[in-house]
């Protein structure tokens, strides 16, 4: 095992998933693992997903779909067809890891569920990744990502108190309960390793959402207080009253979050005095003793009145003066960055986060996202190209399975890749 | 403990404080590793004195915050300015394979706990680093929490309505995001070790993990040039597909309809009114031109039934339908009970408390629920005395110099 390998070198994975487990297949690709997507012959009906690349509807041209399926390779297999279903068995036999994302009781259905599977491979683990478990009253239910994010509790926090609670305006919830059960995924690959014991892991998208809701819920819990969605308004971490924390400012937005104690003291004393020397200095929030100020003490006539002068300051200067003039004061203020400002910020690119890689077939060289942590020893693997539709077909059937040209012609024509 | 536990033999320093570190240790101590958390008694951590407080009472281990993302850990505090308490972290750090810490960089390195220095104590640890913008580059060293990530990696831009400001998803939320990344590395790691003897340095950056998640939003714009925007509840893919108004205070469902087939369930579902029947709505772009007017009648509709009564009808009919759940909600919901997603336990100060358990279940090594979270400093002697094997005159020795004050 070389370091360039990763850690998860010497292990395979089938990936079965749709949209909502793509995102583990790709973590676990980042970790090293020969991760192999099976799609549906003719392709994943997720490859229809945009955007485009170049706004062509293609499903080879999908940027969803290219990018959470980097460094798969790509067979088709029809396992609805008992030949399909043969195949899969052999290739389970030398698999490690099954992550598939249908609807609970399908692979049963199939003969393919979990204690069928492990008849074949004792060790395998099987990842089953649901909008809300493969168990329970909601087990059936009809979900997309904004319904998960309406009843795991993430919706009712978020957006403005006059209009109808939000989801964020791109899905994520199937990216949480992926990325949960890749987690999952590996304690369980954990344990196999150690003991040669595999096990079913269960993961649901609305549990993987409804741990994400910080100390919101808690305030239900201990004190029966109902937090409510406040827009670009804060609540819940101060004692009283909301405070603005979205402010606009020169060319766009800013977030500028107002604490008590050692932590504020620095920033809220730093941005008085940054005011008073520009000459736009606020007489209210010259007479504060930031040493001894108290959040919970705060009156929403206060809030008010620093919202007006801080954001008076703010219009006079752009997202990255603020920033970049802020941290040099110890004022913390960051931008709101949009999707542009994301692809310029100089950390992400001091840190060589964004990676190329070769279209041959596109002519061109599209970026990524670079592996999600960094480490010193097993570097996660850059990314490289999705698989095209069946791309790996002859590497899995021919040179892997020994599957003759004829073979592979007379499966095709059952329908079964 | 028993021998199910993944975990059990896996031992972790943890100095994280605030969200994403400490949730990323919990991964290890639901699964049964030995977690002891390293606190400072003079400088409580900020979950510690943040709201919610049990009754509305402040006190450090009142604070739920701080007990949520801390259940089935040892809790210690020590004094790290005194000399014979960084004897102690250092007895520690030769006892773990693990350290985890997530402060802003410098702490560890003025404490002399650089990764180097802590391998000159355990030469194959697994160190875990967890902060804002990573450890290296221009702005390594921001101080500052997930609130302002949250706009900096673009989720705030992108959540609420393009006419009014930016709104936010709750609270620090790339807090959330980045866990599910460093504990897949940190078992990954673990497994290495196990494997080849080598430890390592993990560096995460909750920046980073927050922007894997919106890559196809990153590529739209470096392919197409389309700076994505934020658009209430929007969806390219579907009509209705919104959070409808229902009997209630302030109750909502959300409906979301896709394809043909569940558009002809969805009329069934609202009893096929004549409005369902206009020509306009007939057609998935027809929806999708005419949408808020479309919207105004699925909320009439929506608004004389309650939330939980529109799920059902829609669930019934195969349309995919969710209430906005709230925090109350929450604790009620059938699907979240039936999978024990909540693990109710007696702490001392917050009483019975709804900690939660872990998203994907395990089949045959499942997460437990084995203690509450430590009160500050809770755990010193059993730590001392029990872990590192100390003699009672050694403890005692410890507490009278003041090295957990």
């Amino acid at each position: 095992m070389s370091q360039k390998d990763g850690p998860l070198s010497s292990c395979r994975v089938l990936d079965l998933t749709d949209e909502k487990g793509l995102f583990c297949g790709k973590m676990l690709v980042d970790l090293g693992a020969d991760v192999i997507k099976i799609e549906p012959p003719g392709g994943d009906p997720c490859r229809n997903v945009g955007p485009f690349y170049r706004d062509i509807p293609d499903p080879e041209k999908s940027l969803y779909w290219l990018s959470f399926n980097t460094g798969k390779r790509g067979i088709t297999l029809n396992i609805e067809v008992s030949d399909g279903r043969r195949i899969f068995r052999q290739l389970v036999e030398r698999a490690d890891i099954v992550i598939e994302s249908y609807e609970p009781g399908y692979l049963d259905s199939l003969g393919l569920g979990y204690s069928d599977l492990s008849q074949i491979n004792p060790g395998l683990i099987l990842t089953s990744i649901s909008p809300f478990g493969e168990t329970g009253p909601y087990k059936d239910f009809k979900a997309s990502d904004i319904v998960v994010m309406a009843l795991s509790g993430y919706m009712s926090l978020s957006g403005d108190p006059d209009r109808p609670p939000v989801r964020t305006s791109f899905p994520i919830a199937y990216c949480f309960g992926a990325a949960g059960a890749a987690a999952g995924t590996m304690i369980a690959y954990y344990h196999r390793e150690l003991t040669g014991e595999g096990q079913w892991v269960d993961a649901s998208a609305q549990q993987a959402v409804a741990s994400a809701l910080l100390n919101a819920r808690m305030h239900w819990d201990l004190n029966r207080v109902e937090l409510k969605r406040a827009g670009p308004y804060r609540v819940g971490l101060s004692a009283q009253g909301k405070q603005l924390i979205n402010f606009r400012c020169k060319d766009g937005y800013v977030n500028f979050v107002m604490f008590g104690g050692k932590t504020g003291a620095k920033t809220n004393r730093g941005l008085t005095q940054w005011m008073e020397s520009e000459g736009m200095g606020s007489d209210f929030m010259n007479e504060i003793d930031w040493d001894s100020f108290d959040m919970a003490r705060v009156s929403q006539d206060d809030f008010d009145r620093f919202e007006g002068d801080i954001e008076r300051f703010f219009l006079t200067r752009t997202k990255s003066e603020l920033y970049e003039e802020g941290s040099k004061r110890g004022v913390t203020i960051y931008p709101i960055s949009t999707i542009r400002d994301v692809f310029e910020d100089p950390q992400l690119e001091a840190r060589d986060f964004w990676q190329r890689v070769e279209h041959p077939e596109l002519d061109a060289t599209l970026l990524y996202p670079g592996p999600f942590v960094k480490c010193s020893q097993t570097q996660l693997r850059p990314p490289s190209r999705a698989p095209r539709i069946g791309e790996h077909n002859q590497e899995i059937y021919h040179n892997e399975l020994g599957m003759s040209p004829e073979e592979l012609v007379m499966l095709r024509q059952a329908k079964a890749i | 403990m028993t021998s199910k536990e993944v975990f059990h033999d896996v031992k972790v320093v943890d100095f994280t404080w605030a969200g994403a570190g400490p949730i990323t240790t919990k991964y290890l101590a639901d699964y049964g590793a030995t977690v002891v958390r390293i606190e400072s008694r003079s400088r409580p951590g900020l979950l510690r004195t943040t709201p919610p407080y049990k009754d509305g009472i402040p006190g450090v281990d009142r604070a739920a915050y701080f007990g949520i993302y801390n259940p089935n850990k040892y809790g210690m505090t020590i004094n790290m300015n005194h000399s014979q308490g960084m004897e102690l972290v250092k007895r520690l750090i030769a006892w773990a394979d693990v350290v985890a810490e997530s402060f802003t960089v410098g702490v560890m390195e003025k404490w002399g706990l650089s990764y180097e220095e802590i391998t000159k104590i355990k030469p194959d640890v697994i160190m875990i680093r967890t902060n804002m913008q990573g450890h290296t580059g221009p702005h390594c060293r921001l101080p500052g929490t997930g609130v302002n990530l949250v706009g900096i990696s673009g989720y705030a831009h992108l959540c609420g309505w393009p006419d009014r400001l930016p709104s936010n998803p709750y609270g620090p939320y790339t807090d959330t995001i980045a866990p599910r990344f460093g504990a897949a590395m940190l078992i990954a790691a673990l497994d290495y070790r196990r494997k080849t003897g080598k430890g390592q340095l993990i560096d995460v950056s909750q920046f980073e993990a927050g922007v894997n998640f919106i890559a196809p939003v990153m590529m739209d714009y470096f392919v197409n040039g389309r700076v994505a925007n934020r658009r209430g509840n929007y969806s390219p893919r579907a009509a209705p597909h919104n959070a409808y108004r229902c009997k209630g205070q302030d109750t909502w469902c959300v409906i979301a309809v896709f394809t043909e087939e569940e558009w002809k369930a969805f009329c069934e579902a609202v009893g096929s009114p004549d409005w369902t029947k206009d020509e306009r709505f007939s057609f998935f772009l027809g929806r999708k031109a005419h949408e808020p007017e479309l919207d105004c009648f699925v909320e009439e509709w929506t608004l004389n039934r309650t939330a939980e009564e529109v799920m059902a009808l829609m669930q019934a009919k195969g349309v995919a339908a969710g209430v906005v759940e709230t925090s109350a909600d929450l604790h009620r919901d059938p699907q979240l009970k039936h999978r024990n997603h909540f693990w109710v336990m007696d702490h001392r100060e917050l009483g019975s408390f709804s900690y939660f358990g872990q998203a994907a279940v395990l089949s045959g090594t499942p997460a437990q629920p084995r203690m509450p979270s430590p009160c500050l400093g809770e755990h010193n002697e059993h730590v001392c005395r029990e872990i590192l094997e100390m003699s009672e005159a050694e403890f005692d020795e410890l507490l009278v110099e003041g090295v957990f004050d």
